[in-house]
């Protein structure tokens, strides 16, 4: 199977998931070979896909804990404890 | 987060519902990143998000007794804090009109990446970290509501397909379809900023990491 770069482009969410059935897949790495567009094009797709899932891209607000539970503690204090 | 383990958590569970309210502290610490980042990554408003992440707690040991255990406990607190952002963004919409929401249809329609051959080059001119992580909220943001909540639970809390499909209600190819779009856009709207920035170089068929140690979860989920 021989795929055209928009083809490729189809594709690239599934092939980062591990997704592509086989025959695809071999299609797919065999154009990234040989394409350096397609190859540039996975690769800043699978590195904002890393920097999307580094924690320090999104952060908690300083004190954010403490006062969700200082609020919990008025809520859960009109319910009687243990 | 999901070290939890669930006979712990549903233990927890069973104690709060028979009055050890108490306990609800301990039963969320794991998700309070959870439920914040998703709110902010939606709404990309710290203070909104910090309410509204309270309301998903507050509302959660409300309604605590419909929870069945049918859904992870995590993926069933996701749909509440879900609910609460599409709530605050309908509400900020009422003011101001969002042009970008009615993009079309869900087929990929023509999609044409950003081309950038040479984008693995020059750190000299990658912005400041800072700088990209604002690019990237911003550019989360300016995704039409229905990719950006698929990727949100996707990409940033990482949650499987099943979990997304089940929090969001939708079915696991829709999932799949929007995430697809919504990495695509982000990547035509980020691939400039990402020169030298990404941290990650190639050599040969493996990726290795410049300056920073590898966390094992994604590292493993994205360089297999």
């Amino acid at each position: 199977m021989k795929l055209e770069c928009k083809h490729v482009w189809e594709h690239i969410s599934g092939y980062l998931d591990h997704q592509l059935d086989a025959e695809m897949l071999a299609a797919v790495q065999k154009h990234l070979e040989s394409c350096e567009v397609c190859s540039a094009i996975l690769d800043s797709t699978r590195n904002i896909l890393v920097l999307t899932a580094d924690d320090q891209t999104y952060e908690l607000p300083v004190g954010y804990s403490e006062r969700l539970h200082e609020r919990l503690a008025a809520v859960l204090g009109g319910h009687g404890s243990s | 987060m999901r070290a939890v383990a669930t006979t712990n958590e549903a233990a927890l569970i069973a104690r709060v519902l028979a009055g050890e309210t108490q306990l609800f502290h301990e039963l969320i610490r794991p998700y309070e990143r959870l439920v914040y980042v998703t709110i902010f990554a939606i709404l990309k408003n710290e203070s909104e998000a910090e309410d509204g992440a309270q309301e998903t707690m507050i509302s959660a040991f409300r309604n605590l007794r419909s929870f069945r255990g049918e859904a992870k406990f995590s993926t069933w607190l996701v749909t509440i804090a879900m609910n609460e952002a599409r709530r605050r963004l309908r509400k900020a919409k009422s003011a101001a009109e969002d042009s970008l929401e009615e993009i079309g249809p869900e087929s990929d329609g023509d999609f044409t990446p950003a081309v950038l051959t040479d984008w693995r080059e020059i750190p000299s001119q990658a912005l400041e970290r800072k700088e990209l992580k604002e690019k990237l909220q911003e550019a989360v943001k300016t995704l039409p509501e229905k990719y950006r909540e698929v990727f949100v639970l996707r990409d940033i809390e990482e949650l499987n397909q099943e979990e997304t499909a089940s929090a969001l209600g939708i079915n696991v190819t829709l999932v799949k379809v929007r995430l697809h779009r919504a990495r695509m856009m982000l990547q035509k709207l980020l691939a400039p900023y990402l020169k030298g920035q990404s941290g990650f170089v190639k050599r040969g068929q493996t990726w290795e990491m410049q300056g920073k140690p590898a966390r094992g979860g994604f590292f493993r989920r994205w360089f297999q």
